[in-house]
C-alpha cells in the first residue's frame, strides 16, 4: 500500500504503475459532466490554483448541511468516468491535476494526456457511498453550487487514507484497455 | 480459500425503530379521497436507499466467494459488502446515485391517480431534503437543478407507474436506478448483420453478450440484466427494466427462457470483467429474459442493466390499511 498526500510531485505520481494499492489524503476536488464542460470551454483561471498538483475526483456526491451552516458528506462513490473521455486530456494539461478518480476507466485520449502531463486514473469502488464517505475529513469549500446544482458542483475536500488502485498510469499502462481485450475474445469465443 | 463472512444487517426491530411511520399509521382504504400515501412512501424511499435487499447480498456473497482470495476482484467485492453493512447501520444512501426514482404503483378502482401522485411526489421532495436522495433531476438543456428532485411539469421525474387491478390494497414498487447503469443499457433490432445476429435464441444470444461486454465496468458490475425481446422500442425498454424488481432467486415460469438464462449467465461469467472491471469471475449476478408479442417487421431486444447496488423494495397496502415492506 502507497500512501500518497497532495500536493503531489511529478516524480512521485511517475514512479506509480498500474495494479498498485493507493492511500490518498489531502486536497481533492470533485468534478463532473458540467464542470469539465466548462473547465475545457472557459478555462477559468480561479481554479488553476485549486487544481495544481491535486487530484480531480468524479463524483456528485450526497450532501447534507449541518447547524453550523457547513456541509457534509453522506455518500459519495464515484461516478463513471469515460464520459468526461473528451475533455479529461485537456483538464490535464491546462490544469497540471496529477491524479483523476473515478471508476470504469477512460480511454485513449485520456492516457495520452495522463502521460504528457504526468498523472494517473485512480479506480475506486463504485456504489461504495457510504464507506467512502467515511474517508472525508472535511469539506473545505464549494464553487459553482448555484450554477452547476449540487452534483454537478465543484466540492473541494480533504480526505483521508482514501483506498484507490492505478489502473492508468503515467506510462500507458491501462487495466481497462487488458480487461476489454480478453473479453471481447471471450466473447468472439461464445458467439461462435 | 477462505470465504467473506455473512454481512449482518440490522435488525427488524431497529428497522422499525427508525421508521418515519407514525405507529399505528393505517391507509382509509374505504374513503380513497381522504387516502394519504406520502408517509409510507416516505418511509419505503429511507429503506430503499440505505438497506439492499437480502437476496442481492447473498449473491454478493456468492460472488465474492467465486473470486481468487486475495484478488482485486475479492477485495473490491468485500468493499461493496462492507458498504452494504454500513449504509444500513448509518442510514445513508448505499450509492450517491440515488437514481432516477421509479415507481410502479398498483390500486383498486377508485383511487385517485392524480392524488397518489402528488403524494408521491411530495414523499420525494422529503426524502431529498433529509439527504436520503440526491437531487437528480435537471433540465435537459441548461442542465438547471431545482434541488427537489422534481421535474415542475409532472411528467419525468420521478417516473410513476399505474395500474389498476382487482384487488382491494395497493402496491407501490420503487426502484433507485443509477445513472451509470442505465447508460449501458442497449437495444438491439433483428437481423444485425454487424453482430451476425438472426431472429432465435441465438441471435438474442449474441445481443445480451456483447451489451456486456460492451458495458465492461462502467455499469458497475456485477451487473444484473433485465431483457425484453418483442415489443415495441418503449414497451420492450420498460418491461426490460420491471423485470429488475424480481428477486433473484426467482424462477422464470417459462422453462425454455429458464434454460436460456442459466446457460447464458454461466457463459457471461466466462467473460473475465469481473467486478468493477478489474477482472474476475462474477461479472452478471442474474439475468431475467421475457418476451412479447409484437409487430411483424419488429424484433427488438431491449436490455437494462443494473448495477450491484440493486436499490428495489415494495410496499403492501393491505385492505386493512397497514403497511408492509419488503
Amino acid at each position: 500500500m502507497i500512501k500518497l498526500t497532495t500536493p503531489i510531485t511529478e516524480n512521485a505520481i511517475r514512479a506509480l504503475k498500474v495494479g498498485d494499492e493507493v492511500l490518498l489524503s489531502g486536497k481533492v476536488i470533485l468534478s463532473r459532466d458540467t464542470g469539465h464542460k466548462f473547465m475545457v470551454e472557459q478555462k477559468p483561471d480561479w481554479l488553476k490554483p485549486i487544481l495544481e498538483d491535486a487530484v480531480i475526483y468524479h463524483c456528485g456526491p450526497v450532501v447534507a448541511k449541518n447547524a453550523d451552516g457547513s456541509w457534509r458528506f453522506v455518500s459519495s462513490g464515484p461516478t463513471t468516468s469515460i464520459r468526461e473521455e473528451p475533455y479529461q486530456a485537456d483538464v490535464l494539461e491546462t490544469y497540471r491535476v496529477r491524479g483523476v478518480i473515478g471508476k470504469g476507466g477512460m480511454g485513449k485520449k485520456t492516457s495520452g494526456g495522463l502521460q504528457k502531463v504526468g498523472a494517473c486514473y485512480l479506480h475506486t469502488t463504485g456504489g461504495a457511498g457510504a464507506l467512502l464517505a467515511e474517508r472525508v475529513k472535511r469539506v473545505i469549500d464549494v464553487k459553482m453550487l448555484e450554477e452547476f446544482g449540487s452534483p454537478e458542483a465543484f466540492w473541494i475536500i480533504e480526505v483521508e487514507d482514501f483506498p484507490l488502485v492505478v489502473t492508468m498510469d503515467s506510462h500507458g499502462g491501462s487495466l481497462h484497455e487488458e480487461v476489454l481485450a480478453t473479453s471481447q475474445d471471450r466473447a468472439k469465443a461464445l458467439m461462435g | 480459500m477462505t470465504s467473506c463472512p455473512v454481512p449482518v444487517l440490522t435488525s427488524a426491530e431497529v428497522v422499525e425503530g427508525k421508521s418515519v411511520l407514525p405507529k399505528g399509521w393505517c391507509a382509509n382504504l374505504a374513503n380513497p379521497t381522504s387516502l394519504d400515501l406520502q408517509p409510507a412512501v416516505l418511509e419505503l424511499l429511507r429503506r430503499t436507499t440505505s438497506r439492499l435487499p437480502q437476496d442481492i447480498i447473498d449473491a454478493l456473497v456468492n460472488g465474492r466467494n467465486a473470486e481468487a482470495e486475495g484478488s482485486r476482484g475479492a477485495n473490491t467485492m468485500d468493499t461493496m459488502i462492507e458498504n452494504v453493512v454500513l449504509a444500513d447501520d448509518h442510514g445513508a444512501p448505499l450509492c450517491q446515485d440515488t437514481g432516477t426514482v421509479i415507481f410502479w404503483v398498483r390500486h383498486p378502482l377508485g383511487v385517485s391517480q392524480r392524488l397518489v401522485k402528488t403524494q408521491i411526489r411530495a414523499a420525494v421532495v422529503e426524502a431529498t431534503k433529509r439527504s436520503w436522495l440526491r437531487p437528480n433531476c435537471v433540465s435537459a438543456m441548461a442542465g438547471k437543478n431545482l434541488g427537489n428532485n422534481l421535474d415542475p411539469f409532472f411528467e419525468t421525474h420521478p417516473v410513476i407507474h399505474f395500474e389498476e387491478w382487482e384487488h382491494p390494497g395497493i402496491e407501490v414498487q420503487v426502484m433507485l436506478k443509477g445513472g451509470g447503469c442505465e447508460n449501458v443499457g442497449a437495444q438491439y433490432r433483428l437481423p444485425d448483420a454487424a453482430l451476425g445476429a438472426g431472429r432465435d435464441f441465438k441471435g438474442v444470444r449474441k445481443c445480451i453478450i456483447d451489451a456486456v461486454v460492451k458495458a465492461q465496468g462502467q455499469g458497475c458490475s456485477p451487473g444484473i440484466l433485465g431483457v425484453c425481446i418483442g415489443g415495441d422500442r418503449v414497451v420492450g425498454y420498460e418491461r426490460s427494466k420491471e423485470l429488475l424488481l424480481r428477486k433473484l432467486t426467482s424462477e422464470n415460469p417459462n422453462a425454455e427462457l429458464a434454460n436460456f438464462e442459466k446457460a447464458l449467465l454461466a457463459d457471461l461469467n466466462t467473460l473475465g470483467i469481473g467486478p468493477m472491471g478489474y477482472g474476475g469471475k462474477t461479472t452478471v449476478l442474474g439475468l431475467f429474459v421475457e418476451e412479447l408479442w409484437r409487430h411483424p417487421a419488429s424484433f427488438y431486444v431491449s436490455i437494462s442493466y443494473m448495477c450491484w447496488s440493486s436499490r428495489r423494495m415494495t410496499l403492501r397496502v393491505a385492505a386493512d390499511g397497514l403497511a408492509v415492506f419488503e
